[in-house]
């Protein structure tokens, strides 16, 4: 397998998610440029965090329209696994590849802190290596990562059992301290009905050595290389 | 022909607008006490080149559509209206 990590202008944690899989996984990496076309190469495309065109208008809103993510969608469509981190959540959303939208943080501050989030299924591609109930230590570092969706939406999500992540006291319990940012439900991430294409507000990338903090976020992209290493020849 | 439209974009009612919150937080603390309600927006002014005010207001609500908002969380208002082009005077001309 094949981890390709888009680089927007602006994208700014597009090494920290090469050096995650390269230097601690041993996964090969390479860099895809937002003006390519072709992902055949791959088999886990990662939109890693960062301010793509400097999230003028709103978050991703310029992003979803590059090159690239015309191929992202034909590759989540054809069930390639697609990882979205902050603003590579917003950018999947823009692109309705996920729903909802991301508002800017209750508080209206920029949160850079470590959250505690509760894994609520194993069935996306990348929490198969988690059971429900888990909790993961991982760092945030957002000002716009307020989840929101309409009712109707809200309900779809929690009744397919799209909520893969919410924000937990660190006991697990789902409290109103333990929201950040003011998001509907405590929800951190969601994946698409298919579990294939996930988006996630906290970084796992920056939780995968003991030595900067933690490594609950290597239980991510394990998950994403077992995932793959299961798919029928 | 050119027309000048103007497109406010603002968040949809049920969404809650932290920005909009923390403005009516200091407009209270000003002393502006009969503020009830401030929801922040977007606005933009796009200039166009088009045969005629209809065709200038279909392609802004479809640039709206496509991109200035994102319908999931905000309503957009279009007003379009014929540029004023500045009268220039003749070089040399003009008052001095």
């Amino acid at each position: 397998m094949k981890t390709g990590i888009v680089v927007f202008p602006g994208t700014w944690s597009d090494r920290d998610c090469a050096h995650a899989l390269l230097d601690v996984l041993g996964e090969p990496v390479r860099y895809v440029d937002y003006r390519e076309r072709d992902l055949d190469d791959l088999s886990l495309v990662i939109l890693p965090g960062g301010f793509s065109y400097g999230d003028y208008l709103r978050c991703g809103a310029i992003a979803r329209f590059t090159p690239v993510m015309e191929a992202v969608a034909g590759f989540a469509n054809r069930g390639g696994l697609v990882l979205g981190i902050c603003n590579g959540f917003q950018i999947l959303q823009e692109a309705r590849l996920l729903p909802g939208a991301l508002l800017r943080n209750a508080s209206c501050e920029f949160r850079c802190e470590w959250v505690h989030l509760r894994v609520e299924q194993s069935d996306s591609a990348f929490t198969v290596d988690c059971r429900p109930g888990q909790v993961l230590r991982i760092p945030i570092s957002h000002g716009e990562g307020n989840f929101f969706a309409d009712v109707q939406t809200l309900q779809s999500l929690e009744a397919n059992g799209q909520v893969v992540f919410r924000y937990c006291a660190p006991n697990g319990r789902i409290t109103a301290d333990a929201n950040p940012n003011g998001s509907l439900g405590n929800i951190a991430g969601i994946s698409n009905a298919r579990g294939n294409v996930v988006g996630m507000m906290p970084h796992p990338e920056r939780a995968c050595e003991a030595l900067l903090g933690g490594e609950d976020g290597l239980a991510i992209f394990r998950s994403a290389i077992h995932a793959l290493s299961r798919v029928p020849a | 022909m050119i027309y000048r439209a103007e497109v406010f974009v603002t968040l949809k009612p049920v969404v809650n607008d932290p920005a909009g919150l923390t403005i009516r937080g200091g407009l209270h603390t000003l002393g502006f006490d009969s503020v009830r309600e401030v929801r922040a927006g977007k606005y933009l002014v796009i200039t166009l080149d088009e045969p005629d005010e209809a065709q200038a207001r279909l392609r802004i609500e479809d640039m709206a559509r496509q991109l200035l908002a994102n319908e999931v969380i905000e309503d957009f208002r279009i007003e379009v209206q014929p540029e004023l082009v500045a009268i220039t005077s003749g070089q040399g001309g003009g008052p001095s």
